[in-house]
């Protein structure tokens, strides 16, 4: 079973100045879903760049399984908030692209594709190209790119920020079904409280400068919604709007600091 | 089905933006040379000047046909085209292949960068006619030399172009690429690459044009044949009218190049614009 964690990591884009990060200890397991939420400019994206290994930290361990992360790997999918599709491929081979860098070989690539685009609902869009298609329908894309070499954790940094609140809706409803399907260890920024408490088995709220995390708390309403419970119901249940209270709370202490 | 739908309210407003805008540029643009033409006959009609400075359009047509049909200066007009097409296309081939690689190679290098830069920007600002006699003496008067002088004069927008067009590739579409496993030969070729085409096809755009300026240039020495010699014949003879039918084959070479260039963007680079 593998983890992703971070140890006590400190991260400094300037040498001298202050920390963007401060001792920060989260791990990630196969079959997690962790939100992090905080204010704009609590050290989200930065957090999600050290897991994914685009940038060192400047003191702490960035581990798997134990062993130091030196980089990007395919291990570690992510999904970014402007989609960072590429318009000079169609939508198949958008989402074929992972398993063309790991040399897997046309036929199956295009298949698994295809695959993953009809989990997605857009099976039909594979020929088109990514700049005839809607927000919503290229971050279901970029989801599908991530899955697409299995990897065992899925990084995904605000994947549904641009998106109105119909679609969002029912992008939770996907992105818990693929989760539930791919048990991929997920760590998802969002901004939105909902969506965090809906989605994960875990939410962090980090406070800003130093971003820090000031509340870590395990939660079930996702699992609840994909054992059959009505979503409408379940938000409104007492527990989930006492969940979100609290968060709210802790994301506006902070605020007022 | 509402995807569907979506799509095409989508693109519709912005196709009929463009159209209108088209025609009527195509529109002016035609008048313009009608108008020009028009003159131009006007003004040999009434012999405003002699016909040794500017003979009538009638006669450069039949410089053209006289051209392409006996000859003139040792060859067809057919036969000089061929010559000149065949130069700047071989120079072109050259450029492309030193050019985009060099340009990779500064984009994605700081030791390309340190070494290839500088050089580039020597080359960029020099003038044919100043390295030309140069080139004869290393390589000769032959076909290499003339190829060659045309591909300098090509090789900085090229290179120039094919930079830009990297570093015009997102960051996180690379990162994406990095964090699905791409090598760095990888990363080049699926990312970087394509992101950098439409850029180098602008740079294509204006290589081509310093490409046919330098023609005439490299023409200038021992050549037998092409536009650029046909048009040093006839001018050391006062033959104006087949100087002008020289020139205009030039800028008819030089537009249907550049059609050319179109028709390739929009089969192949359908993205170009699009993001
Ligand atoms: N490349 C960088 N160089 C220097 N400072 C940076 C860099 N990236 C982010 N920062 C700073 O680090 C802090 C945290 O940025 P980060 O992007 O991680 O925030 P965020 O929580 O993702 O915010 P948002 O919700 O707006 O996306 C900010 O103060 C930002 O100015
Ligand atoms: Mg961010």
């Amino acid at each position: 079973m593998s983890i992703l964690s971070l140890h006590n990591v400190s991260l400094r884009y300037d040498p001298d100045g202050e920390p963007v990060l401060e001792d920060v200890t989260l791990d990630l397991a196969r079959g997690d879903f962790i939100s992090v939420i905080g204010r704009s400019g609590s050290g989200k994206t930065s957090l999600l760049n050290l897991a994914a290994g685009f940038l060192p930290p400047s003191s702490g361990r960035v581990l798997i399984n134990s062993r130091p992360v030196t980089g990007p790997g395919p291990d570690r999918a992510v999904v970014f908030q402007d989609d960072a599709l590429y318009p000079w491929q169609t939508v198949v081979e958008n989402v074929a692209l992972p398993l063309k860098l790991a040399g897997v070989a046309p036929a199956e690539r295009l298949q698994t594709a295809r695959r993953l685009l009809d989990s997605v609902g857009l099976g039909e869009h594979g020929q088109r190209r990514i700049w005839q298609l809607s927000g919503g329908q290229r971050q279901r894309i970029g989801i599908a790119r991530a899955l697409a070499a299995r990897p065992e954790f899925l990084l995904m940094d605000e994947p549904l920020g641009a998106l109105d609140a119909m679609t969002r809706e029912m992008m939770h409803g996907l992105i818990l079904k693929l989760w539930n399907d791919s048990r991929a260890g997920t760590l998802l920024i969002t901004h939105s409280v909902e969506e965090a408490l809906f989605l994960s088995t875990r939410v962090v709220v980090l406070a800003p400068f130093p971003g820090r995390i000031v509340l870590n708390e395990p939660f079930d309403f996702g699992r609840r919604f994909l054992s059959g419970e009505n979503p409408r119901v379940l938000k409104s249940d007492p527990a989930f709007i006492a969940a979100r209270e609290r968060l709210v709370t802790a994301i506006h202490d902070e605020e007022t600091v | 089905m509402a995807d569907t739908t979506l799509q095409l309210e989508a693109r519709r407003p912005a196709d009929a933006v463009v159209a209108p805008g088209l025609s009527w540029g195509r529109f002016i643009g035609v008048a313009t040379i009608l108008g020009l033409l028009l003159l131009w006959a006007l003004a040999s009609a009434l012999a405003w000047t002699s016909p040794v400075f500017l003979p009538s359009p009638a006669r450069v047509w039949d410089a053209l046909v006289r051209a392409a049909t006996i000859g003139y200066a040792n060859a067809t007009l057919v036969e000089h085209m061929a010559a000149s097409l065949w130069r700047v296309g071989a120079a072109l081939g050259c450029t492309l292949a030193v050019g985009v690689p060099v340009g990779l190679l500064i984009a994605t290098s700081r030791i390309g960068r340190g070494i290839l830069d500088p050089l580039v920007e020597f080359i960029r600002p020099l003038p044919p006619l100043a390295y030309l006699p140069l080139i004869i003496i290393w390589c000769g008067i032959g076909e290499p030399s003339k190829v060659l002088v045309i591909s300098i004069a090509m090789l900085a927008p090229i290179v120039i172009s094919t930079v830009s067009g990297v570093r015009a590739a997102g960051e996180s579409q690379i990162r994406a690429a990095r964090s699905f496993g791409a090598t760095r030969g990888q990363l080049l070729r699926e990312v970087m690459l394509p992101a950098a085409l439409p850029s180098i096809f602008t740079g294509l755009r204006i290589a081509l044009g310093a490409g046919w300026t330098t023609l005439v240039a490299a023409e200038l020495v021992a050549a037998t044949r092409g536009l650029g010699y046909m048009i040093q014949s006839a001018a050391q003879f006062l033959v104006t009218d087949m100087v002008i039918a020289g020139i205009l084959m030039i800028s008819a070479l030089a537009t249907v190049s550049e059609f050319f260039l179109r028709w390739i963007e929009r089969r192949f680079l359908p993205w170009i614009g699009k993001q």
